[in-house]
């Protein structure tokens, strides 16, 4: 059996060898002129605007959480899958009652709608009067004193610092 | 020793001459299929119909001008286009291409494929991240959601699958399928199953990935050189590798149709040479129907993706998974 | 057997090489990709004691998973891998005591312990050996873990929909 995971294993040193030859190979015939304009980050012809690496949906995080838990569901479906047929009817709809609860905790996921995807409320800049125009997460000074997290105009201001850099 | 370094040099043989061989050949067609769908010519100056064609964009790839750009993580950008061709190749080693040929035969096999299918996420994410475009990022991150997504669609359809066969062993699994293919006995999994297959390939409708028109080319817009050609190259190693595993799980793999009704005993080098004929006419059937959806059906949204996964395809997976065992254990 | 122990050497190493890096890179995301090889290394290590189930779940769950979760879990933090990790050392000397202790403790027991060493016994079909223990001997720990994963999709739910409502714009102010 050992041997079996042998072969696997083999098959992924080819794998890694096989693209790591590809590519020594391929670095050893092209030319290398690189010039500043062409190591820039690409972004439609336009000077890149700060970095990528920033904070992003949080609905992904979620998608993730939801897929580990399901995925656990999913692994232990297999094992009893193989032997089900000599089972005894006890541990037949001990099963069925775990697929259940589990079936359960879905179905409480779709009514709650954790993971709807559908298009949130649009954040347009609005007009405020005597401010002009601001963001859609600008708050009137008084209450920005509560928020926990910075103001807007700081946030926007530091990414630009970095991007400048 | 000896057996081992034979063993391996035959391993490079299936690999050199049939995985990379199958992916040019999937360019090719994927080229002159889309050509004659959307009625022009395709391909057609190099060699004879164009067929040297995947070569000689082999040989451009290979001396084109690599460009890391400057803010990227240079490492993981280097790194990255290894994982989805390795992935691609650990896979074939559990499929098997005849009664007497595969080359192992793992007693968790199912378990296997999906680990490594969930494995290949990694190399989109990280060139996503590494490259430090925001498109490339939002493809890599897209791309990472909707794998994870529609792996458990096709985790609790292979589980269904797995109550016929009693068995984790994909070779025990195409043996199963010798009078009756999955496809007759399980249909409503075997069209989870080609879905979640289609979008775990980033293929039409599900190619978010790279949907050009908001994307720019995705997760790989910032490679470039022989480093795209490997991302390129696993792309398509991996529509041949989900067609396989459709004509595995619910085709009959090497079987033809009905074949323990009707087929003859047959000696090993002959029933080889049939089943390997099979199955590999079954998968170009596959590989031409993942090219035909292609040129055929426009793309989903995101949203669209994500429901038809989460709400659609995975509440329909454990229904059926429950409502076979009950079948089987019942009546069985 | 030669050939299994040179292998288990040579995953060893890439474990220890792999946590390493985890713990002392400086950025973060190199950290949880060098984590992933941590991860798979452990699956050749059950593969190795012919555990494949175990071995491919632990692909599965903590590579294909959990790994995830922290791959996005790095990149949602805020300027996490923005900047590099200002990695310096703070409480040197309780860091270095604790640290002496818990490995004089460790060593002292693996010493001290008398370990019993059985021979490895290919057991062919590990699964359906799992699949009747889980049924059988071990059915409450099996339904408890599904309570559990009833109770962690509720919380997920939970988070999810309550960071939802956080992003809403303040609708007092328009």
């Amino acid at each position: 059996m050992l041997a079996e995971y042998g072969y696997v294993l083999m098959f992924l040193a080819i794998g890694c060898v096989f693209t790591a030859v590809t590519l020594l190979v391929a670095g050893l015939l092209r030319p290398n002129r690189p010039s500043p304009e062409k190591l820039m980050t690409y972004e439609c012809g336009e000077e890149p605007v700060g970095s990528a690496w920033i904070q992003y949906n949080h609905r992904f995080y979620v998608i993730a959480l939801m897929f580990l838990v399901f995925e656990v569901e999913v692994v232990l479906l297999f094992p009893w899958a193989t032997v089900f047929q000599d089972m005894g009817w006890y541990a037949f709809w001990a099963m069925i009652v775990f697929v259940s609860l589990i079936f359960i905790g879905f179905l409480y996921e779709l009514g709650k709608g954790a993971l709807q995807w559908d298009k949130p409320q649009p954040q347009i800049p609005r007009y405020v009067e005597g401010v002009g125009v601001v963001p859609h997460h600008w708050k009137p000074e008084s209450e920005v004193a509560d928020v926990v997290g910075q103001p807007a105009a700081n946030v926007s201001g530091s990414t630009q610092d970095t991007a400048t850099e | 020793m000896d057996p081992l370094i034979f063993s391996i040099l035959v391993m490079l043989a299936v690999v050199l001459l049939f995985m990379l061989p199958s992916a040019a050949v999937a360019v090719y067609a994927e080229r002159r299929v889309s050509a004659f769908i959307q009625n022009r010519y395709g391909p057609n100056r190099v060699g004879p119909l164009g067929l040297f064609q995947p070569f000689a964009d082999v040989i451009k790839l290979f001396f084109k001008e690599d460009i890391i750009p400057d803010k990227a993580n240079r490492a993981l950008y280097i790194l990255a286009p290894m994982i989805p061709v390795a992935t691609a190749i650990v896979t074939v080693a559990v499929i098997p291409f005849s009664e007497f040929v595969y080359i192992t035969d793992l007693n968790i096999g199912v378990l296997f494929l999906l680990a490594v299918a969930s494995l290949s996420v990694y190399g989109v994410t990280l060139a996503g991240w590494a490259s430090n475009s925001k498109y490339s990022l939002l493809g890599g991150l897209r791309s990472a959601a909707q794998m994870i997504s529609y792996e458990l669609p096709m985790g609790v359809a292979l589980a269904s699958v797995i109550l016929f066969a009693g068995s984790l062993s994909v070779v025990d699994i195409v043996g199963s399928q010798e009078t009756w293919w999955n496809v007759f006995r399980n249909p409503i999994a075997c069209i989870i199953f080609i879905v979640a297959a289609f979008a775990e390939a980033n293929r039409t409708p599900f190619d978010l990935v790279e949907a050009e028109q908001e994307l720019v080319g995705g997760f790989h817009t910032e490679y470039s050189s022989m480093k795209f050609g490997t991302f390129f190259l696993a792309e398509y190693m991996h529509v041949v590798i989900a067609s396989m595993l459709i004509t595995t799980f619910f085709f009959g793999g090497y079987h033809l149709p009905f074949a323990g009704y009707w087929l003859p005993e047959m000696g090993v080098i002959a029933k080889s040479v049939l089943d390997i004929s099979v199955f590999l006419a079954k998968t170009t059937f596959w590989a031409f129907v993942f090219i035909w959806i292609r040129w055929t059906l426009p793309r989903f949204k995101f949203n669209q993706l994500m429901r038809i996964g989460w709400s659609r395809l995975l509440p329909l997976g454990i229904i059926n998974f429950i409502v076979i065992a009950i079948i089987l254990y019942y009546l069985g | 057997m030669e050939l299994s122990a040179f292998l288990f050497y040579f995953f060893a190493l890439l474990i220890i090489g792999s946590a390493a890096i985890m713990v002392f890179s400086k950025n973060i995301v190199h950290s949880a990709f060098a984590l992933m090889f941590t991860l798979a290394g452990l699956a050749a290590f059950y593969a190795l004691l012919y555990a494949g189930f175990v071995a491919v779940t632990q692909l599965l769950v903590y590579v294909g998973g959990i790994l995830v979760i922290v791959l996005f879990g790095v990149m949602l933090t805020t300027r996490g891998y923005f900047e590099k990790i200002k990695t310096r050392t703070v409480h040197l000397l309780p860091a270095a005591l604790f640290s002496m202790a818990i490995a004089i403790i460790l060593i002292t027991v693996f010493l001290s312990t008398e370990w019993i060493l059985a021979p490895l016994e290919e057991e062919v079909f590990t699964v359906q050996g799992i699949g009747e223990l889980l049924m059988t001997d071990y059915m409450l720990p099996f339904q408890v873990v599904g309570v559990l994963l009833l109770l962690a999709i509720i919380g997920a739910v939970l988070m999810a929909t309550r960071v939802a409502g956080e992003e809403e714009p303040p609708s007092a102010s328009g």
